[in-house]
């Protein structure tokens, strides 16, 4: 059997074990430390803040974060339910089923070894096993990249007070923009308080109603000062945004100007009958944790 | 907007004294409640046997490590991480919880809707308004995990939490009528539209 490697480059070989560790790690990381983006985020917010019940709130939330830093306790007590997102780059070499199954031990044993608060429960039965898995969850994602002998693993435990802020509308063609607009501003208004402002805003546009809702939370859990790749998604990202934050929702539905630190969108080709809009929220916990596997070794960050 | 210290449990007329956007600081004692917890009490006629008269109650399931039953920690549990969920999910429970249990204080975050607001008009009740995701901070105002009930729901067993100088938290609604998440919720359709319009869309 030939081995479709890059001649004479010895490929990136990563055992089970140490994506296991990584997931843990990474589990407990996310939960404790806030990415440096969204804290920019928040000092932004502190800027530009005219309500005062909202400035002593976000004063609270930024009083957290520290807390959170110098206890070493968990940001929030939601751990989410636990998605991994694994990027896998060229002349990386492993054991794809083998990769899955040490997500998932990392993920019990972060649940079991910290210990955590497992939030996950069967569907019918309400039955938590106490590990923070079930069936399909860890949700993992996975996705081939260019770049050589890399592989990223990236966790998010997304809370469920912002996951149930989460809406999906078939639009048609002849609702146009101004529908997806329309599904947008009243998306706000109906999570208003109840998903943890401020947030950030996920918006998918296209692609059929399971990826435009992928795109969704792709859009919500990507870093404060990412742009969307697509000009026109871009623009949209910068109106969308202004007009959520002229609603005067505020942190905690309580009033004030920063109800979303930013709205992300993210497009995706759609059909010629179909215009689909997904809204997916990320609260101010906008928790993120990842790892970068290289010939050099592993680094860890948001 | 005045301040006010009350000691767990409090009185009807602790509570009528309160006014939206007055402040709350708890003392020594606090009752953790979830989904669960009140699914079983009020549709599958489960029954506590805690006394939450009087009392309060915190929409939340903690992150708590298992321990030796000692002094301090007699429910056998102690408090790795204890925040507050929202509590728009529990709106049809805030009748009974006052009525049967006869509780005076919700607190959780995200707010409650007009049943509860009529429940805590009728019966003498309020709403204290949590900051949501400040879990760390807020675990420093517990002191122990003293007892828990219906712990086959774990983590959305009915907690009791010894606490000191819970707070400060926001009167959000209380027992004359008055919410301000219903204010702001007005406040915020009236935008609509200038929102929209900002979009280009009328």
């Amino acid at each position: 059997m030939t081995l479709m490697t890059r001649q004479g480059v010895e490929p990136l070989r990563i055992a089970p074990e140490a994506i296991e560790e990584a997931a843990k790690l990474l589990y407990i990381r996310a939960l404790k430390i806030l990415p440096d983006d969204i804290k920019a985020g928040f000092s932004t917010l502190v800027a530009t803040e005219t309500d005062g019940t909202a400035q002593s709130i976000l004063a609270t939330m930024v009083e957290n974060i520290g807390v959170a830093e110098r206890t070493e306790n968990l940001l929030c007590q939601d751990t989410g339910i636990p998605i991994f997102n694994v990027e896998i780059g060229r002349n990386v070499e492993l054991d794809g089923w083998a990769l899955k199954q040490a997500i998932r031990r990392g993920t019990e044993r972060a649940t079991r070894e910290h210990p955590l608060r497992s939030s996950v429960v069967h569907p019918i039965t309400r039955q938590n096993e106490h590990t923070s898995c079930g069936t399909h969850v860890p949700v993992i994602n996975i996705d081939f990249v260019e770049e050589e002998r890399v592989l990223r693993l990236a966790m998010i435990p997304k809370g469920s007070g912002s996951e149930n802020g989460s809406f999906l509308q078939m639009l048609i063609p002849a609702d146009g923009l101004a529908g997806v607009k329309r599904f947008v501003i009243d998306a706000a208004m109906k999570a208003g308080g109840k998903v943890c402002p401020p947030t950030i805003m996920g918006i998918g546009i296209g692609g059929t109603s399971d990826l435009c809702m992928h795109l969704a939370k792709v859009a919500a859990t990507r870093p404060l000062g990412s742009r969307c790749a697509d000009e026109q998604g871009a623009a949209l990202e910068v109106s969308l945004a202004d007009a959520v934050n002229s609603l005067g929702i505020g942190p905690q539905g309580l009033g004030g100007d920063s109800t979303a630190f930013a709205v992300h969108v993210e497009v995706a080709a759609t059909h010629i009958t179909m215009n689909p809009v997904a809204v997916n929220i990320q609260c101010h916990s906008a928790r993120r944790a990842s790892a970068t596997f290289t010939p050099d070794g592993v680094s860890i960050g948001f | 907007m005045a301040h006010h210290t009350l000691h767990m449990p409090c009185t009807e007329a602790d509570i009528r004294k309160l006014r939206i956007g007055d402040h709350v600081t708890l003392q020594d004692t606090l009752f953790g409640i979830r989904d669960a917890t009140q699914i079983h009490m009020f549709d599958h006629g489960r029954r506590t046997r805690f006394d939450l008269r009087g009392h309060a109650v915190i929409h939340t399931a903690p992150n708590v490590r298992k321990v030796d039953k000692r002094a301090t920690n007699d429910s056998g549990y102690e408090a790795v991480c204890i925040g507050t969920t929202t509590s728009d999910r529990m709106e049809r429970f805030t009748r009974p919880l006052m009525e049967r249990e006869g509780v005076r204080i919700i607190i959780g975050k995200g707010g409650l809707r007009e049943s509860s607001q009529q429940a805590f008009a009728d019966l003498g009740g309020v709403y204290l308004a949590i900051i949501g995701g400040t879990a760390a901070l807020e675990t420093t105002w517990i002191e122990a995990i003293e007892d828990v009930d219906l712990d086959d729901l774990n983590p959305e067993s009915l907690w009791r939490f010894r606490i000191r100088d819970f707070g400060p938290l926001l009167v959000a609604m209380d027992s004359h009528g008055g919410s301000l998440f219903a204010e702001v919720q007005q406040k915020v359709q009236d935008r609509r539209a200038a929102a929209l319009a900002r979009l280009g869309v009328t």
